[in-house]
């Protein structure tokens, strides 16, 4: 019982292996600063990690049934524009239903073609991040958006916020966690999800619409993603066009590194919860221990690897194959 | 040929997992020139002891001699480089190279600065294929190729080396009847030239035709072997599965219902034209015909899964249309499907969301997905159905093939259906389960459900079957009770020969 054969050893290294992986990282950086650790410090990591967490609640949801969403980043970007825009126009209070019935026009779009037609999702989505960033600077004219009056709105309230002492960020982001998180565990459409991306066709033969899942799931996609646009414009009252390049990897890192299979069928809320807080740890140490900015582009890139070979280690039960 | 030096000794192999032993102490040889069969329910360590042979696992005990000399295995290319040369059941060939070059891949002969020396290649490339009296030549592209003539490319590419024993696992699992005789010929002419040959295979015709001595396993064990001509089929069943195997006709012992389901003048492109039958309560209709008769489309229309050109369904003396298999199953329709782990099973899944997926979202309490009813209805079906699993949570893919495709009817069944079509009950499914997969049917049938048994196995079709539709081409050939059958006017119906006017 007490001895662990080389065998265990190399299964709970690839079962366990980020945990272990981050463990280490978190002692050697609270080593290197001991500010990394203090509540302020980690107040501060949660709370910039909540935009990209409420995006990738809603990529979980399309990851899980066994497709992509490369879309989300510009996609968040052109609801931070559209948001900041009405504002001024239509008041904050129309402003905010306006733009999340765009957005979500835009996620059932996205559904309509990857679930209906069955066009696969990598295409569909990498096209969709380019067509929506040409949308987005068409609409804004190629302008930076500010909102007129800063100091005159209760538009920042959930951006900059707080209730209970907690920023109003980090509490949308564990209630919609909380909230998808049952949706997916504990009712019938999650378990479709599960069954859908875990065996589509299997999935049919059981008399389930894989059709209307998918494209639910991306429904699902898009909600998040207007809120983490929402957050975003709140918190800074302007942006660039540009504000959510890039994000779309970010997300997908966060969402495997928490473990779900790009395959499909696998995956929890509560594990991309904690690849969205591994993610932003690492990243938030790596500027802590006095590394540049950008070199958090390379090791987000690492610890993907990493985690992708750790996911395929976990289910041939060992780390190195002989077979190809 | 005691007296000879066998080919291939195992002796004594152990190979245990966590919590099994996969092979418990494993012993027999292969003479040069024998072919040598080596049989067992799935399970039994047919694949482990492949594996153990290839270096792809380690025995944790007992020796592989070749010839004298006892080796160890480390990958299939040393294998092979021993002499010992596995020709697999999926083929592993790239497709868009020629002959040759997958024969000699990863040893192409080559002139000055690596160039390939082509014209070697081809000469040594024909020599071969000449031995094997194949008609294409070194320079075919292998994607043109049928899939028997890829096989026969296999075998080339074992003929390479100074093999010693070759290793055909389950050939002919995709061959025509014409293609086996040449396959069968082939294997003649490596056992005349005195290679040791390992012969595994379900299909007892072969095996009797062509063996000369069959090893059988059991749960790991070695069972013993024996010498073809001294035994026979029910001889090796035996030892397989330990007990008998009952293959006798079905008795109908109870009284049939009403009509369930009735099909008139269904069509399907060509796919199947102007089917009809009708299916009563209580009453099993076995579906016989080759592959592509059309049984499987029938099925897959009843379900929802295809829409018909013509032609109506009726249940309960109702007419009905199936536009999903939403709709199939609402109407109570229920398919089992032939490939299990492509359409019935989420094997990443565990058992009881598998069971329940069909009904999950009528099972909740609130918004949610009622935990404890689902619970409830995979224990009653474990139950009733004699799955083997340690439990619910345990994940689909980690259970035997007899029991999975219980966890597919019982997914069906805890519906309670009107009609339970199953296509290939016990395709991939060994002896023992098999006649329990049987067994299961009839009883159902004994219960008052309507089933379609759709096989192409013809002593299932006469055993579970109440009334036999033959099939061919996409046509009723005709429809047979089971007084009337006979192995005979069966084969001539799914043959195409015209149907007798004869009036049973």
């Amino acid at each position: 019982m007490a001895t662990l054969s080389k065998q265990d050893i190399g299964k709970i290294l690839a079962r366990q292996g980020i945990l272990i992986a981050f463990a280490f990282f978190i002692i050697g950086f609270t080593l290197a600063n001991g500010r990394f650790l203090s509540p302020d410090n980690v107040m501060g990591v949660i709370r910039s990690s909540a935009i990209l967490g409420v995006m990738a609640l809603g990529v979980t949801f399309v990851v899980i049934s066994g497709n992509l969403d490369l879309s989300v980043g510009s996609m968040m970007s052109f609801s931070t524009i559209v948001v900041l825009d009405l504002h001024d126009k239509i008041g904050p209070a129309l402003a905010i239903p306006a733009m999340f019935a765009m957005t979500l026009c835009l996620g059932a779009f996205i559904g309509f073609l990857v679930g209906y037609l069955k066009l696969n999702s990598l295409i569909v989505t990498l096209g969709m991040l380019s067509a929506i960033h040409g949308l987005t600077l068409t609409y804004s004219g190629g302008k930076n958006m500010d909102i007129a009056d800063k100091d005159g709105t209760w538009f920042d309230v959930f951006g900059q916020g707080t209730a209970l002492g907690i920023p109003v960020p980090i509490l949308m982001f564990l209630a919609l966690a909380a909230l998808l998180g049952i949706i997916l565990a504990k009712t019938p459409f999650g378990r479709k999800v599960y069954a859908v991306g875990g065996n589509g066709t299997a999935a049919t033969f059981s008399g389930i619409k894989r059709a209307r899942t998918v494209f639910l799931c991306y429904l699902m996609s898009a909600g998040c993603v207007a809120t983490a646009g929402l957050i975003q414009a709140s918190r800074s009252l302007g942006s660039q066009n540009t504000v959510g390049q890039g994000l779309e990897l970010e997300v997908l890192a966060a969402v495997i590194l928490g473990g779900a299979s790009l395959l499909g069928g696998s995956g929890t809320i509560f594990k991309t919860v904690i690849g969205v807080l591994i993610l932003g740890f690492i990243q938030n140490g790596l500027l802590l221990v006095g590394l540049q900015f950008y070199v958090q582009f390379v090791v987000t890139w690492i610890i993907i690897i990493l985690a992708v070979w750790l996911d395929i280690a976990a289910k041939r039960g060992k780390l190195w194959s002989n077979i190809a | 040929m005691t007296d000879q030096t066998p080919a291939l000794r195992l002796e004594g192999i152990v190979k245990t997992f966590p919590g099994v032993r996969a092979l418990d102490g494993v012993s027999f040889a292969v003479m040069p020139g024998e072919v040598h069969a080596l049989m067992g329910e799935n399970g039994a360590g047919k694949s482990t002891l492949m594996k153990v042979l290839g270096g792809i696992h380690q025995p944790n005990e007992g020796q592989i001699i070749v010839g004298e000399e006892p080796t160890v295995m480390t990958s299939p290319l040393q294998a092979k480089s021993k002499g010992i040369v596995f020709i697999h059941q999926e083929l592993s060939l790239a497709e868009e190279l020629s002959v040759a070059e997958n024969i000699y891949l990863g040893e192409l002969p080559l002139k000055s600065f690596g160039r390939v020396d082509w014209a070697k290649l081809y000469a040594q490339t024909d020599a071969i294929l000449e031995k094997l009296k194949v008609g294409f030549n070194a320079k075919t592209r292998v994607g043109d190729l049928s899939i028997a003539n890829q096989q026969m490319v296999e075998i080339a590419r074992a003929l390479t080396v100074d093999a010693k024993a070759v290793i055909f696992d389950e050939p002919t699992a995709s061959l025509t009847d014409a293609e086996k005789v040449v396959l069968f010929d082939v294997i003649a002419d490596l056992k005349s030239q005195g290679v040791g040959i390992i012969y595994i295979s379900h299909r007892m015709e072969e095996i009797f035709k062509i063996t000369d001595r069959i090893s059988v396993l059991r749960d790991g064990q070695y069972q013993g072997t024996v010498v073809t001509a001294e035994t026979n089929e029910e001889g090796v069943t035996q030892m397989m599965i330990g007990r008998k195997l009952d293959l006798s006709r079905a008795a109908v012992t109870h009284e049939l219902g009403d009509i369930a389901l009735e099909v008139r003048d269904l069509s399907c492109g060509k796919l199947f034209e102007n089917v009809s039958f009708q299916v009563r309560r209580g009453e099993v209709l076995g579906f016989y015909g080759l592959v592509g008769a059309g049984r499987t489309e029938i099925a897959e229309t009843l379900f929802g899964l295809r829409n018909p050109s013509g032609g109506t369904i009726h249940l309960d003396g109702n007419e009905i249309k199936i536009n999903s298999p939403a709709d199939a199953i609402a109407m109570g329709i229920s398919l089992v499907p032939e490939d299990r782990k492509g359409q019935g099973l989420v094997l990443g899944m565990n058992c009881r969301d598998n069971m329940t997926l069909p009904q999950v979202s009528d099972l909740t309490a609130g918004p949610f997905v009622a935990e404890g009813a689902e619970i409830a209805i995979f224990d009653q079906y474990r139950d009733k159905l004699d799955i083997r699993t340690p439990g619910w949570k345990q994940t689909v893919g980690n259970l035997s093939g007899g029991n999975q495709q219980k966890i597919v009817i019982g997914k069906w069944l805890s519906m309670h259906p009107n009609v339970l079509i199953v296509d290939e009950p016990t395709r991939g499914i060994d002896v023992g389960s098999k006649s329990e997969i049987h067994n299961l049917i009839r009883e159902l049938a004994a219960q008052g459900y309507a089933v379609i048994v759709i096989s192409s196995e013809m002593p299932e079709v006469l055993h579970v079957s109440d009334r036999i539709v033959a099939m061919y081409s996409g046509k009723v050939m005709r429809t047979f009770t089971s007084e009337e059958v006979t192995e005979d006017n069966l084969i001539q119906a799914i043959s195409g020969i015209t149907p007798t006017n004869k009036v049973a």
